[in-house]
Parts: C-alpha cells; structure tokens; sequence
C-alpha cells in the first residue's frame, strides 16, 4: 500500500479535489481541522487524516499498525460510522512515520498494549461528526434548502422533504470551503450504524488471495538479500571469520561487519545463506558461557531467597498469616516464551546520501524512524518509513533490532537490502517472555475467608530496557501486573518484586506480565478454594464483592457452560478470569486427562468477555479466540530452551506451536456494558492456563504450578 | 535455465536447481502470496499444488518441480475458487500471512474428498500452522466450501 505525507494528503485538499479533515488532541481536548488550518498548524501536529474524494472514496490515514488485531477495519468503522459514510466507499492507507502521527496518550507512534481503539476513539468520533455537519450544510446551500430538513445518510445529504440528494463527492469543494465545526454533535447510540456491528474486515479479501503485502513481500530496485551471522552466546563478538571464501561464493555481493554481527549481502537468499555459511564465524567472549535451561531455573529460583522491593502492601501481612486459621503455600515456576511470529523478522532498507526508506512490518514506527536517524546521521523528515502488513505481532514487532540491521547494512553495502531472518534466528534472537518464578503464601480465616496474601515475584525486566523511565523505584510494573491491582478481597496483602537480570534478553509478549501473572493467580485462587473446601467459582464470587464486572464474566462463562453439572465422561471443568488492558475475561476449560500418557485434551473453552462498549463484535470474538488459541498453546507445549551460554530451541520441531489437531471448540460471550472500552487483543490469553490447569486439578487432583503442562510433567505431578 | 508451469503459464529462471522453489516462486517471480514461515516443511506457509497435490515449496528442489503443473495461491485467486470465497464468508484471516497455505492444503484437501470429515480435516490441515489461532474459522470455512463444492470452476 503506498503511504502519503502529510503535505501530500493536505495537497490535493488545497487544491480543491476533496474535502480533509485533520484532528489532533490538546490539552483542551480534541480540534478538528481543516486542510488549510493543518497545512498551518504545526504546534498541534493533528494525528488524523481523513478525505473525501470528488469520486466519493473516503481515505482515511491510519497511524495504528495491522498484525491481525483488526485496526484496518475497527478504526475506519468509527470514523465512517459519524460521518455516515457508505462503507463501500472506504479505504485505508497506513501512516508514515512523523510526529503528527504519534498516539497521543502514547505520546509515541506505536501500536501495543490493546490500545488503538481506546486511545483513537474519540477522536475518530469527532473528526467524523465534524466532516458531517460541513457537508450537511454544504448540501443544504447546494441544494438551496433549509438545512434542518437535510440529513446524512450513507454517503449522500438527502433533502428529506423532496428526497433528492447529492452524494458527499459532489460537496466536497463546497464544504472545503466552510468553518471546522468546534463542537459537531455526535451520533447518539441509537443512530450508530456501523459501530457495535459485525462488519466484514477490510484486509480479509486480499489475505485470502495471497495479495495483501507484507514485510518480506517488498521490491526495491537493485536491492541485494542479506543475512547476519550472529553469536549462538549471548553477547559474544566475533573472534574470527573468512570475508574472502564468502565473497568468493556465486552471487555474492558484499560482507560487511555490523555491531550485530557480520552480514552477507547477495543477488539471491539462497547465495546469501551459502556465503553466510562460508565465513565460517567464530566467537569470544559471551556473557555466561555455561548458561543453560537449568541455570537459567536455578538463578531465579536462589533469589527467591531475598526480600524484594515492595509492589504494594496493603494491612499487616505477617500479622495476617500469624492469625490464620489455614495457611497455604505455593511455587509457581514459569518459561521464557517466543514469540514466533509467522511472519520472521524482515526488513528491507534503502539508505541514500540524502534519503533513507525503510520498509518493516513493525508496531513501531517511532522507533523505526529513531533508529534509521541514530544510523545515517539524517534528520527525521529523511526517514521514510512504509509500514506493511505484519505477519502477527504480539510485542515482537516493537522491537527495532532488523530495522537495525538492514539500515546499517544498506549504509554499509551502499545498495538497498532486504534483510531475511530464517526461522532459526528468528526462535534464537527473539527478546523473550521473561521467564519467572513466583511464591505466594495465604491465610484462610476460620470461614474460609481470604486473610493474607503474600506474593513475592523473581522475574527479568522489560521496562529497565525498553522504557527505564518508566521504573518505579526500582519496579517493573509489567512485571507485578495483575498482582498489584489483584481485585479478590484481602485485607492484609505484600507484593514483592525481585528484579533478576540475566542474559536473556526479554520484551513484550502478548498479555505481557498477565501472561504468566493471570497463571499464578488464577491456579492459587482455585488452590485456595480447595483448601477452604468451597467450589471454585463461588470463592471467587465471594470475594469480589466490590467488582461487579468480574463477577458478571464468571458467572456469564459459568452459566453458558452449565457450571456444577456433570461433566461428560472422563471430563472435568476448570475456571478462571483476569483483568487486563482494561478488560475482563473469564473461561471456563472442559478437559480430560489420559492417566496413562499424562496427555490433556482440552475439548471446550467458553469465554465470556466485557471490554465495555464493541466496535465489532466479531473482532472481538476473533481476539478472543486468539487469545485462547495462543494462551493454549503457551499453556500446553511452549518453553525455550537454553544451552551453552545461548539458544537451544531452532525451529517449529522443537519449540512446538499449538495445531488444529489441539485446538478446542471455542464459544465466547461478549457482555457488553457501558463501561469504558477496553482492549481486545490481549486480554484473552491470561485465564487461557489457568482454566485449564484448574480443569485437570479437577480431573487428576494433580496441581500444575508449572508451564507448559507437557505430558510428563502431568504424569510427575499425579506422582506428586 | 530451468522451465516451470505455474498457474498455467510458462517461466524460465536461471537458478541452480538446488534452491527451492519456494524462493524461485517468491523472489524470482514475485509470486509472493506463497510464504516463508520455517524452510523446514514444519509449518505449511509455503504450501502450494504440484499436479493437484499439496506440497511444501520450502522442502521442493526447483529441478524436481520442473515438467509439472504448479498452482500457487494466486492461481486459485484467479479462478474465484470456492475455498477462497469460504475464506471470506468466515472471515478466517487475522494477520493473514499463513492463510495462503491454508487456503492451498484446504483446496488440495477438498479436490481430493469433496465431502471430508471433521477428522480428516483436520489431519490434513494439522501440518499448517496459525499462530494467530484461526483454527476454529479454518475448520468452518473447509465445512463451507464443501457444501459449495458443486459450484468448483
């Protein structure tokens, strides 16, 4: 898809052959403004960009990136819904990087967090209803009308008296022409359209036909392939490697050293690959030479020993748990995951003396932008960023690690590249789901009530990396997420954290730290609930007298389930829910446990969801879906593995993703409610393990505190 | 110079016929709705027809694809193929990029049992990986396009 500038966009308005909008959010709340007015305005540096063509079509600039969440449809919904577009009539184009483009509650350009709808909805809503009421009174003044007896309705002002109309085409010189609306009238609920429908996603048809274009779709002229021999170890350098039998290789171009490792430019992939082969690395130095799976569980499973920093402490824990009438403990031991994208990293890149243009599936395009500056030495407005499609994302994709090297090796080389990652270094140089290991210890009153709860994290850092601003005397906030805000009523609770830093690097994983957090929680609230000899879903119920949201997802998933009634055969049910990105989750697991093998079934999941008012039902189901599929596959058989001072796993043999053959029925309910919006992408992955590990306690009376719940490891906890 | 048929028109590349025809397909010809995902036939991305069967193009040498019929995603697209029109009434694709080899393991699938069970769907498609999880959809829209197989082009 071609990106345009913002001077671009604003150009064609200004010479009249359209009607564009721009909306921008300040301090005072949100402007809209005319293409003249934007063309002006740099202090406001408006973040939206909305046009309507003389042919009708209506464009909007969509600074959030499409990795499958749906964004290329959510967002365009929004706006066409105010301005009562016809949906035929609407297209996209992805936003190249600038400031104007930056998520304002972000303050950066980037797309994370199930965040695109929350942050860009109102906005959106505005910029629509703004482009309506001009052409409402630009169709009036045409058709010589009162305006009070013209409405918009899909894409043409009617005159509801006589029925004539003009379509917004036909009106856009005219309205191009009048005042910005400050105040336009929203739509009331009942007069939405498009909002809070299913509507079909814009981006299915070409990913259907093999036409959508990703990041390793990109074509430049006279580009060369590239590949990088990086170090198996964790910060190894290179020691020694033949340049010369590589160059010899046919078809390749140049090899050329780069902070990441040496590159191999080539005319082909394959030459590339064979050249890389051919430099024969080798490598000094690593970080922790004797780094392995072990090591790795041994390190974070010592400094449980230390007193943490503290999360959040709330009454008197020790106080708390001395008074108990019933104490329980437990440790929970999680993997670093990958993300594994089905996309590889890739980038191509085009470094000139006085231009640089990237092309990058990335959620990112800040850091991009930054990245390409900190490289070439150009100044911003130099760097072209085009966004592609993302062949998923899942936090993976905000990092700018391949932008770094296809810009230093296109600078280097002196020729665009299009970097490949095969799926081996793709699984190797991932930055990772940190792996973690948790103790909580809890008291029961004599009723069964909750009394303490002491939770203590020994887990890596994401935001001393990516975000050090971000550290809260020395907390990692994703790292204690969902404990700190931990809604089940206790008076007496402490939450530790221990940051570990070890070589590993780790980043954002889809659902971040509810990933492994909304596990532990979750399986410890059901231990508790055992221990205390109630039902599951009335202890939870119990205790979340405050949070009416909470309870209505359980007890929505639990009642479309049929929760307390006999299972089917050799089946038992498992529960949990988890609040995150602003939205509540519930599932409720049907599994059986093959006794001999250890192998779990996991035969349904039913999912209810509040994420406050929908934009598309369906897109959220998918989401939903997604989440469960992934946290299942996590839940089930993913766990990287570490030898020799780096990376074990290589590829989809031995880091095994969730097939069809695994995959339950899936059955979600969306309880929609007039609550703020919440995200979507993210929030179906936490309950996903945690439902499922209450599911087969309730089969085998084995307790999981483990991930993933491999065969083996059922059958050693049966043992237990 | 190594001859290839794909979706029924002739090509003519200058590759050893060593690389796989994935690569040919994809960068060579720009093909590019075929999809790396692991280059070690564990994922299905790649998947496209060689004489009317499924085929990893990351795990087929060029040479061994030359003299035969090969179809790649594009080439269903062309003919309005009842599984990619299932595709879209599901609404099956998130971020999209294993769907061209879905697409491709589910047609081969239904030319060979218009009517399959939903145990031999999915052992056929259990070669195909979606991280994005669109299993369930996947699984719906290969019901779908069965019951419109009559209407295959």
């Amino acid at each position: 898809m071609k990106t345009f500038t913002r001077r671009e966009f604003l150009k064609t308005s200004l010479a009249g052959a359209g009607l564009t909008l721009a909306a921008v959010v300040t301090p005072d709340g949100i402007r809209i403004l005319s293409a003249a007015e934007a063309e002006k305005e740099m202090a406001f540096q408006p973040n939206i960009y909305l046009r309507i063509a003389p042919d009708d079509t209506i464009t909007m600039i969509v600074n959030k990136s499409e990795m499958g969440q749906g964004v290329y449809t959510s967002l365009p919904m929004i706006i066409a819904d105010e301005l009562e577009a016809d949906w035929k009539k609407v297209k996209i184009v992805p936003a190249p990087a600038a400031a104007e483009y930056k998520d304002a509650a972000f303050g950066m350009q980037a797309t994370g967090g199930s965040t695109s709808v929350r942050h860009m909805h109102d906005t959106l809503r505005k910029a629509g209803a703004a482009a309506r009421e001009m052409l409402v009174l630009a169709g009036s003044e045409a058709m010589k009308v009162p305006m009070r007896e013209c409405a918009a309705v899909n894409g043409t002002i009617k005159h509801m008296t006589t029925g004539k109309g003009l379509s917004y085409g036909k009106l856009v010189f005219e309205a191009s022409r009048l005042p910005v609306p400050k105040e336009p009238v929203l739509k009331k609920d009942a007069q939405l359209k498009y909002i809070g429908k299913v509507m079909p996603r814009l981006d299915v048809p070409d990913k259907s036909m093999g036409r959508a274009n990703f990041g390793i779709d990109s074509f430049v002229p006279n580009m060369l392939y590239a590949t990088v021999a990086r170090s198996p170890q964790f910060g190894a350098a290179p020691a020694t490697f033949d340049k010369a039998a590589a160059e010899q290789v046919k078809g390749v171009k140049a090899v050329v050293k780069i902070p990441r490792g040496i590159a191999v430019c080539a005319e082909s992939i394959d030459a590339a690959w064979k050249g890389k082969e051919a430099l024969k690395a080798t490598w000094q130095n690593a970080a922790m030479s004797d780094l392995s799976s072990e090591t790795v569980e041994q390190d974070l499973m010592i400094r449980m020993k230390e007193t943490g920093l503290t999360a959040k402490s709330e009454g008197d824990v020790k106080a708390g748990l001395a008074k108990a009438a019933k104490k329980v403990e437990a440790f929970y031991l999680l993997p670093y995951l990958s993300h594994a994208t089905m996309e590889p990293m890739n980038c191509t890149a085009a470094v000139a003396p006085e231009r640089c243009d990237v092309w990058a599936p990335t959620q990112n395009q800040g850091g991009v932008q930054a990245t390409a500056v900190k490289i070439t030495g150009l100044k911003p407005e130099q760097v072209f960023v085009h966004t592609t499609y993302l062949g998923g994302g899942f936090g993976r994709r905000f990092e700018t690690d391949f932008v770094e090297e296809a810009v230093s090796i296109s600078k280097a080389a002196g020729r665009p590249v299009k970097l490949i990652w095969t799926r081996e270094e793709d699984i190797q140089n991932d930055v990772y789901r940190p792996g973690n290991y948790t103790r909580i210890e809890a008291g029961l009153d004599d009723k069964g009530r909750l009394a303490a709860w002491s939770h203590k994290i020994v887990c890596s850092s994401i935001f001393a990396r990516v975000f050090p601003s971000m550290m809260k005397n020395g907390i990692d906030n994703a790292a204690v997420e969902g404990v700190t805000e931990l809604e089940y009523e206790v008076p007496n609770m402490l939450a530790e954290y221990v940051r570990v830093d070890l070589p590993v690097p780790v980043g954002f994983w889809r659902s971040v730290g509810a990933s492994h957090n909304g596990f532990v929680i979750e399986s410890f609230v059901d231990e508790l609930a055992a221990a205390a000899g109630k039902d599951p879903l009335e202890f939870r119920l119990a205790h979340l007298s405050k949070h009416p949201r909470a309870k209505r997802v359980l007890e929505t998933a639990a009642a479309k389930v049929g929760w307390g009634k006999k299972p089917s055969k050799g089946q038992a049910m498992g529960i949990a829910y988890h609040l995150s990105f602003g939205s509540y989750v519930a599932h409720v697991a049907e599994v059986s446990v093959d006794k001999t093998t250890g192998k779990i079934t996991v035969h349904k999941v039913t999912c209810a969801v509040d994420c406050g008012s929908v934009i598309n039902p369906d897109t959220v189901r998918a989401q939903m879906e997604s989440g469960i599929i992934m946290g299942l596959s996590a839940a089930l058989k993913e766990k990287m593995e570490f030898a020799n001072g780096g990376v074990k796993s290589e590829n989809f043999g031995d880091y095994e993703l969730l097939r069809m053959s695994e995959a339950p029925e899936i059955d979600v309910h969306i309880t929609t409610s007039k609550d703020p919006l919440g995200g979507v992408g993210e929030p179906g992955v936490p309950p996903t393990a945690p439902a499922v590990a209450n599911a087969v306690f309730k089969a085998t009376g084995a307790r999981l505190r483990s991930l993933p719940m491999t065969p083996k490891a059922v059958l050693a906890a049966m043992k237990a | 110079m190594i001859s290839l048929d794909i979706n029924g028109k002739a090509y003519q590349v200058d590759v050893g016929p060593e690389v796989p025809l994935l690569w040919v397909i994809r960068e060579h010809l720009k093909l590019t709705g075929t999809k790396f995902g692991c280059g070690i036939g564990a994922c299905g991305s790649c998947t496209v027809h060689i004489d009317g069967k499924a085929a990893r193009s990351c795990q087929t040498p060029v040479g061994s694809a030359s003299g035969k019929k090969i179809t790649t995603i594009e080439g269903l697209a062309e003919r309005g193929h009842p599984v990619i029109r299932a595709w879209i009434k599901e609404q099956v694709p998130q971020c999209g990029y294993c769907q061209s080899g879905q697409i491709m393991q589910a047609a081969a699938l239904l030319a060979e049992d218009p009517n399959p069970s939903d145990a031999k769907i999915v052992s056929a498609m259990d070669g195909n990986l979606c991280r994005c999880g669109t299993y369930p959809r996947i699984k719906l829209a290969v019901k779908t396009a069965a019951k419109e197989g009559g209407k295959r082009p």
